[in-house]
């Protein structure tokens, strides 16, 4: 009987032995995203400002074009984000324009964006966005959190120890930089893209970012791979704008937590090793 | 609960009250109710299950102030509570993510009963509410994780509810019945949300019941001894509520890890994109603690009196829950703790290992290879379901029903006291004078 469980426990441990091994040739083929150091990565990681604020550069020169991101100005000079000055926000807001009304005589008008209102999509409707450009590119305001790779077992469980939570951001950093040319034997289609990241290696997105694109003004290096950091730091905080907040309150909660339990280990100890005296049994 | 306890309150006022609606006799009752002494942290789930449910249904009515159940603004919805809202994210994560803590929670729960004997005789009613309660929270977890309307929710809204089509002749009527039109839309969403909303409450209702059947028949312990004299309990309180605590601090450690440190950990990706019906993400699959059922679900290959394999997987998939019910009359041992049942220690852990390997299943496509020999793919996710499939309801069907026949257990302790004075110093008994038996623990 032991015997039969045994084997069939073995089999078990086989089996799944075996479909991690195919899930590694399958990996072998759209090699995962390496693991980039992120300065929010971990339980004490915070935004880098300067980097955000170079990230937030990156969007609207590049990425605005064709992506959404539906976040209010305000935000941009919100504490735990790009901390841009409330005066540089309003200005920032005054560059665009806005569809308002109707007015009192019933009519649509256009005025200034003002801080309260959502960053100005460059199209009209996902529609025009697809018409102009072919497909609707997906929205950024959450990007960061849509995009993963599959860890597998057991590094899913391995990354309850090591907070390691940065798929999307890896994913999407491996892509901006996932770019070159089809090995030989690979053919695309026309209006298609080979990037080496791209599950499938097919994207429909062309190289968006090249070397000295967009001109920094605090001399930090105008590198794809610059870019690419820091548009994905910008990514992360816009799509969770309260990571430090929640990390700050966290912290707090995780100690008053933890003393509250050892405390109360403490009083259940005393509590019945002072019942056990009380009706005869011995101390344990 | 019971109604006529012997409580007097000593103070006049609270006579009176009391006489004229006995809540004070109950809440003495529980404070003083006899619980075995020798519970274990698994026994402390219970109460964490409570607070659970408890923290759900508040966390849930704030954020129904602030959600809308509008297939073009429910996503955004959720982003503005978690964005906008005081505190919005902390409500939100805390919901969802106790959702999973729920889970977790009830599983512990359940292994627990299911190790200890705890569904045995005098017990079968009081399991059987649990098995209710297990039912009303998959309904209620299902319908939660539509609302935000993500590409998962969506998907996974929609996949489950084409299985209904599976039911003959009133299938495909019933699938636009339950969804309220052809596809998953306004209609769907919102009876969802008002469904997502009562179900709580009659979780609720359940636990009361529960909770009562339980003061009827007292609590199960890991020796599966029956409490024999006052030496075996210790009163409610204050001994189990300060052990209770500790359990439910620890508990709440646990979770604030991922509240706090990592909220998305238990989510999908996928339901960070808005749902679009036209569009099918590449891996539906639900929640993980639906894992080992939809394996079930999709492990049934026949077709068999002309009927389709997905109806046959849909009696399976609800089959692998209802059979829990029966488990009180299907297990034939007259021993309740596993600790005394040398042969069934092995089956129980085969049993964990076996809804495991199914959560694992469910997870994976079907088609994926898992064992190959030479160019041929021998085993694929569907044949490994298939197999723990098989072994689920043989461990119910054959193995519980004639394990308890042929099995020999372990000589059970005399008592509560003894066993817990012989976990101190074995061999020795009672110190004052009174002999217990020495035995041989598994």
């Amino acid at each position: 009987m032991i015997k039969q469980i045994a084997s069939l426990g073995l089999a078990a441990a086989l089996s799944l032995a075996a479909a991690g091994l195919s899930r590694a040739e399958d990996a072998h083929e759209t090699p995962k995203p390496p693991e980039q150091k992120w300065s929010f990565s971990g339980p004490f990681g915070t935004f880098d400002r300067a980097q955000l604020q170079r990230g937030f550069q990156v969007y609207r020169e590049v990425c605005s074009n064709c992506h959404s991101l539906s976040i209010p100005f305000r935000t941009l000079a919100e504490p735990g984000g790009p901390e841009f000055t409330q005066a540089q926000v309003k200005a920032l807001a005054a560059e665009y324009k806005v569809k308002d009304g109707p007015n009192d005589a019933g009519e649509m008008f256009e005025r200034p964006a003002l801080p309260s209102d959502k960053i100005p999509y460059a199209f009209d409707n996902p529609q025009a966005a697809a018409a102009a450009i072919g497909a609707y590119p997906p929205p950024m305001r959450v990007l960061a959190k849509a995009r993963t790779y599959e860890r597998g077992f057991p590094l899913f469980l391995w990354d309850i120890v090591t907070q390691y939570q940065e798929q999307g951001q890896d994913y999407i950093y491996a892509i901006l930089n996932g770019y070159e040319e089809p090995p030989a034997g690979v053919t695309i289609d026309p209006g298609l893209n080979y990037n080496k990241y791209m599950p499938g290696h097919k994207i429909a997105m062309a190289k968006p970012l090249s070397d000295d694109q967009v001109t920094y003004a605090d001399g930090s290096p105008q590198t794809v791979d610059q870019y690419a950091r820091d548009v994905v730091s910008f990514l992360s905080w816009a799509a969770d704008p309260t990571l430090e907040e929640r990390k700050r309150i966290g912290l707090r909660v995780m100690i008053f937590l933890g003393v509250f339990f050892v405390l109360l280990l403490y009083v259940k100890k005393k509590l019945w090793s002072e019942y056990d005296a009380r009706v005869g049994i011995p101390a344990h | 609960m019971s109604g006529h306890t012997t409580y007097v309150p000593s103070n006049k006022a609270a006579r009176w009250f009391n006489d004229r609606l006995p809540i004070l006799g109950m809440a003495h009752e529980f404070l003083t109710f006899p619980t075995p002494r020798n519970l274990n942290y698994f026994w402390t789930f219970g109460g964490i299950l409570t607070v659970m449910l408890v923290m759900q249904i508040i966390t849930g009515i704030i954020l129904a102030m602030h959600y809308v159940a509008d297939t073009k603004l429910a996503f955004d919805s959720v982003q503005a509570i978690k964005r906008d809202v005081n505190f919005g994210w902390l409500i939100q994560t805390m919901h969802a993510n106790g959702a999973t803590m729920f889970f977790i929670a009830v599983y512990i729960h359940m292994f627990r009963g299911l190790y200890f004997g705890s569904y045995k005789q005098p017990r079968e009613v009081l399991w059987i509410l649990g098995v209710i309660i297990l039912l009303l929270m998959m309904a209620t977890a299902f319908m939660g994780y539509v609302l935000p309307f993500g590409q998962m929710s969506g998907w996974g809204a929609t996949v489950i509810t084409n299985f209904f089509t599976a039911i003959p002749v009133v299938g495909s009527d019933l699938l636009v019945w339950l969804r309220g039109g052809y596809t998953i839309d306004q209609a769907t969403l919102n009876r969802f949300f008002s469904l997502h909303y009562l179900l709580p409450f009659m979780i609720f209702g359940v636990v009361v019941l529960h909770v009562w059947a339980l003061h009827a028949v007292g609590n199960n312990n890991p020796t599966g001894v029956s409490v024999k004299s006052d030496k075996d309990t210790v009163p409610f309180h204050p001994y189990m509520t300060v052990k209770d605590s500790v359990g439910l601090v620890g508990f709440a450690l646990f979770f604030a890890l991922f509240i706090f440190y990592m909220p998305d950990y238990f989510g999908e990706a996928d339901n960070y994109v808005e749902f679009n019906s036209l569009k099918t993400p590449a891996h539906i699959k639900p929640e993980w603690y639906f894992l080992p059922f939809y394996a079930i679900l999709r492990a049934i290959p026949f077709t068999l009196f002309g009927l389709p394999a997905t109806l046959y997987g849909l009696i399976a998939m609800f089959g692998s829950i209802a059979i829990l019910a029966f488990l009180p009359w299907l297990d034939t041992s007259k021993v309740r703790s596993t600790s005394y049942r040398p042969a069934y220690k092995i089956f129980f852990a085969l049993f964990v290992l076996t809804c495991l390997i199914l959560g694992y299943c469910g997870s994976q496509p079907t088609d994926k290879e898992v064992l190959r020999v030479g160019s041929k793919v021998v085993l694929d996710m569907t044949g490994l379901a298939q197999i723990f499939t098989a072994y689920y309801f043989l461990h119910f069907l054959v193995v519980l029903p004639l394990l308890g026949l042929f099995e020999k257990p372990l000589k059970l302790p005399a008592s509560i006291a003894d066993s817990v004075l012989d976990s101190i110093r074995p061999g020795h008994g009672l110190p004052t004078g009174a002999h217990a038996e020495p035995q041989t623990k598994g």
